[in-house]
């Protein structure tokens, strides 16, 4: 059929192909796995998301690497003979600033969905309930372990860099790592539950720093007096009440480590303990969550 | 309870029987036993009658008190999965993180369901072309109005291509021009994607134009299902105002009168007359009565389609009602 050229035609013209099917192939749940946690861990770092959230995550990893650089840093220039900072110390000295990291970018993997009701749009696809708690878990988790491991690696670097024994400093570094990667789970599960509990930002965010910040201080008081006192075993059980002085005494149990605190786990048995402690903690937070989206689905 | 005949495609995408869903304070679903075909089928009810509580046991994210459905041959049990995988949802109320772009959120949610990272993509921006997003889809979804919202929301569901897809109040908090543009989109899905829709609205009128067939319930039970054509023809009602030049003596009675003489199902409603159309034939016999009785006719015009026609039709008992002076 023959139409008139119009000069508006000429101008711009729109292709519209029209609806397209989907034939292809639909991969199954460990490709969903994936890309639930490949995102997550984005956002993590506000990566994906708008600049503003990406402020904090970036600043507190550069705060974490700073002490690390520095160190590395004095290690070249002057020869030290040994390592400064034990690798096992770390994460007690920065709690501040992992708790500051955790108490934001947990609520921003975990509350966001139930605030802003995304969850919704997770359930209605193909997608087990227990695989989006496991995949975000993983994802703040592993968010954590990038931003307790990479001064470890820093500093394994600058101590190979001034001489220092590979095979030592090896050894150290991987319990180091260990004792990052527990204490990344730990903190990883404990605050995914205090954020799933609500959808408002900033009372997650409060809860989770107090109670990273206070039950430290705590145990560190509690510490401190039952040591004056010549009671190392209350001491040293007192530090199963703080994640960050318990991952502590596991290193001390796993990998031999001298303890961060005025006291470590009495014994070896004191080391089980901790460990066991550990286990049931991070099952039970596991627990809770998956019972929490249970109900959450439903509505 | 079902008066519709012939009207449901011999192909079920939906098939409940007996559905029934207690809260602890309400019957959400009340024994609901239904089938939808493919094309566009319209849920129509009352808020709170049960129709977002019947998509999510259709989709198998809410157990059922007792009865059983299935989608697409599945059932909502024990194939919730599968069911998701072939099936779209656009929920009722918000669902959109405001931190991420349009593209962004629906890119990811099409690799959740399943597509790989490449035809995510592509499908992403097909679906936000056919739904009308333009440059906008690359900016956070915070700053977009609920127009644009709930075409995000609309793509979402659709991204996938999926066999069904429910549709849940898609019209909410929209201008009469926005209404307009998603109701098209609607019919376009039904008809040019080959996607079967389901589609709630608490409006029945949006609906008529845009579905094939219509379902309501109303307190979790049915009240009718039917095709839309069959849906209008039989609720079809004229509004018929008159006036005596001569006397002045109640017309509309005179008139009432004269169309029930005739056959005719006739209501008063205020000062006007409610005549059920029976075919064309009824124009004519209300033309006609009209003249004879040497009345001046106001207007006709037919009676714009409610929820309460239905309640109404239901309710009403044979002959003329009350308000009657005979």
């Amino acid at each position: 059929m023959a139409i008139p050229p119009e000069p508006e035609a000429r101008r711009s013209v729109i292709h519209d192909i029209g609806y397209r099917k989907y034939d292809g192939i639909r991969l199954g749940e460990g490709y969903t796995w994936r890309t639930l946690y490949d995102l997550g861990l984005r956002h993590c770092y506000g990566l994906g998301r708008a600049a503003k959230y990406k402020v904090l995550p970036m600043l507190m990893l550069a705060i974490m690497l700073i002490p690390a650089l520095i160190i590395v840093g004095v290690q070249v220039i002057v020869d030290l003979g040994e390592q400064v900072l034990p690798y096992s110390r770390y994460s007690v000295i920065m709690l501040m600033v992992i708790s500051i990291f955790v108490a934001v970018q947990a609520p921003a993997l975990i509350s966001r969905d139930l605030r802003y009701r995304v969850l919704t749009l997770y359930l209605a696809r193909p997608l087990r309930l227990d695989t989006y708690v496991y995949a975000r878990v993983a994802a703040l988790a592993s968010g954590l372990f990038i931003l307790t491991g990479l001064p470890l690696l820093v500093l394994y670097v600058g101590s190979l860099l001034s001489g220092l024994s590979p095979g030592s400093e090896t050894v150290d570094v991987l319990g180091g790592l260990g004792g990052a990667a527990i204490l990344s789970v730990v903190l990883a599960c404990g605050s995914a539950v205090v954020a799933a509990t609500t959808t408002r930002r900033g009372f997650a965010i409060a809860a989770i720093i107090t109670a990273l910040v206070m039950s430290y201080t705590i145990v560190a008081t509690v510490q401190g007096i039952a040591d004056e006192q010549g009671n190392t075993d209350v001491a040293g059980y007192a530090g199963l009440f703080s994640p960050f002085t318990l991952v502590d005494g596991i290193q001390v149990a796993l990998f031999d480590t001298e303890a961060s605190t005025s006291a470590g786990p009495p014994g070896a048995v004191g080391g089980l303990v901790f460990i066991a402690f550990a286990i049931v903690l991070v099952v039970g937070c596991m627990l809770v969550l998956l019972r929490r989206y249970r109900k959450l689905a439903g509505r | 309870m079902r008066r519709g005949r012939g009207t449901i495609s011999p192909v079920s995408l939906i098939a409940t029987r007996g559905l029934t869903k207690n809260f602890p304070q309400v019957v959400a679903l009340d024994s609901l036993t239904i089938d939808v075909g493919a094309g566009v089928t319209g849920l129509v009810g009352a808020n709170g009658a049960g129709k977002s509580t019947l998509i999510k046991i259709l989709l198998g994210l809410l157990p059922a008190s007792s009865g059983s459905a299935t989608v697409l041959d599945l059932d909502v049990v024990r194939q919730a999965t599968q069911i998701r995988s072939r099936v779209g949802y656009m929920p009722e109320h918000d669902c959109l993180p405001p931190d991420v772009s349009a593209t962004e959120l629906i890119v990811h949610l099409a690799r959740i369901s399943g597509l790989p990272p490449d035809a995510a993509r592509e499908r992403s921006a097909d679906v936000l072309r056919h739904v009308g997003l333009a440059e906008e889809r690359y900016r956070p979804i915070g700053g977009y109005s609920t127009g644009m919202r709930q075409r995000v929301k609309l793509a979402q569901a659709i991204v996938h291509d999926p066999e069904l897809v429910f549709l849940d109040e898609p019209t909410n908090g929209l201008d009469p021009l926005g209404r307009d543009d998603m109701l098209a989109l609607i019919r376009r899905i039904g008809t040019e994607f080959g996607i079967a829709v389901l589609v709630t609205s608490h409006l029945l009128g949006e609906l008529e134009r845009t579905s094939d067939n219509i379902v309501v319930i109303d307190a979790g039970r049915l009240l009718r299902a039917s095709s839309t054509a069959e849906f209008t023809q039989v609720t079809g009602a004229l509004t018929v105002e008159v006036q005596d030049p001569d006397s002045g003596a109640n017309p509309r009675d005179r008139l009432g009168h004269a169309l029930a003489a005739q056959g005719l199902q006739v209501a008063p409603a205020g000062g006007l007359l409610r005549v059920d159309i029976v075919d064309e034939s009824t124009y004519d016999i209300v033309r006609d009565q009209v003249a004879e009785l040497g009345l001046g006719l106001v207007r006709i015009e037919q009676t714009r389609h409610r929820i309460e026609d239905i309640f109404i039709a239901d309710a009403t008992v044979e002959g003329v009602p009350d308000g009657d002076p005979a």
